[in-house]
């Protein structure tokens, strides 16, 4: 199982890079995560995702479709593709420390 | 592992709910991995962006063998609509949306959203006839230029 080092903290991930144990997730991480994805600023309405997801995958099990988000997150699905351009569900995902949804919608 | 799929253009040639869905599951997967994806209706796949047909798409029960019912059984009145119905239900559980609101979400993803040509000058229709969502109405020839680089999936 790889390993690698967010906020000066080892965690370990899967071959994806997705957290194996949510747990050892700090908001600290967000930002070097989400810059590995692209993302170079974490704003607002991207927390806002990130807070949702880890409230839903502690609630649920698993993250939240991006059908989900766009209803009950309070950002919309066009802004969810304008704030994570290479998908909202499994990015947001990877950046809140939470399983790849396995969703088909 | 290391190739992968950079664009989706998937043409919808269908009229029917068995033919609609697994392209607009398609477009919405492929945006949801961060692939480009295009959606070209074409023939009685135009239904789905038609304003006065988008909310009437059905299963068919009739030539369907997929569905285990007698051919006679499902063309009595009433059949096609039942089925859809009770599909319907079923694809709300499992967060599978209307086709309305499917097609309207697949937009938002930054899909593009095209009608065939051909197709709505065959059926009389104009852009006015078309949901907004269509962005435009294009030749095949537009849609080929549009599709290069990328993968063409036909439904």
């Amino acid at each position: 199982m790889p390993s690698t080092t967010y906020a000066g903290t080892s965690v370990e991930v899967n071959e994806e890079g997705f957290f194996e144990d949510p747990s050892e997730w700090t908001e600290a991480m967000a930002p070097q995560i989400a810059r590995e994805q692209g993302i170079d600023e974490l704003t607002e309405p991207h927390w806002q995702v990130i807070k949702f997801m880890r409230a839903e995958y502690a609630e649920k099990g698993t993250g939240p479709t991006v059908r989900v988000l766009g209803k009950t997150s309070g950002v919309t699905v066009k802004e969810l593709y304008q704030l994570f351009p290479k998908g909202p569900a499994k990015m947001a995902a990877k950046i809140a420390g939470i399983p790849k949804p396995r969703g088909c919608i | 592992m290391t190739d992968t799929i950079e664009k989706v253009s998937i043409i919808v040639s269908k009229g029917s709910l068995e033919g609609v869905y697994p392209a607009l599951i398609m477009a919405n997967g492929a945006r949801a991995e961060g692939i480009e994806a295009n959606l070209f209706f074409t023939f009685f796949g135009l239904d789905v962006v038609h304003r006065s047909t988008i909310d009437h798409i059905k299963v068919a029960t009739v030539g369907n063998p997929g569905l285990h019912l007698a051919t006679m059984a499902g063309g009595l009145p009433g059949v096609s609509t039942v089925m859809t119905h009770y599909l319907a239900k079923k694809m709300e559980k499992l967060d599978i949306p209307p086709i309305p609101e499917f097609v309207e979400m697949i937009a938002d993803t930054g899909a593009g959203i095209y009608a065939c040509k051909a197709s709505v000058d065959l059926f009389d229709l104009t852009k006015d006839d078309l949901i907004d969502q269509v962005m435009d109405i294009i030749t095949v020839g537009e849609f080929y230029a549009m599709a290069g680089g990328g993968q063409i999936i036909f439904t």
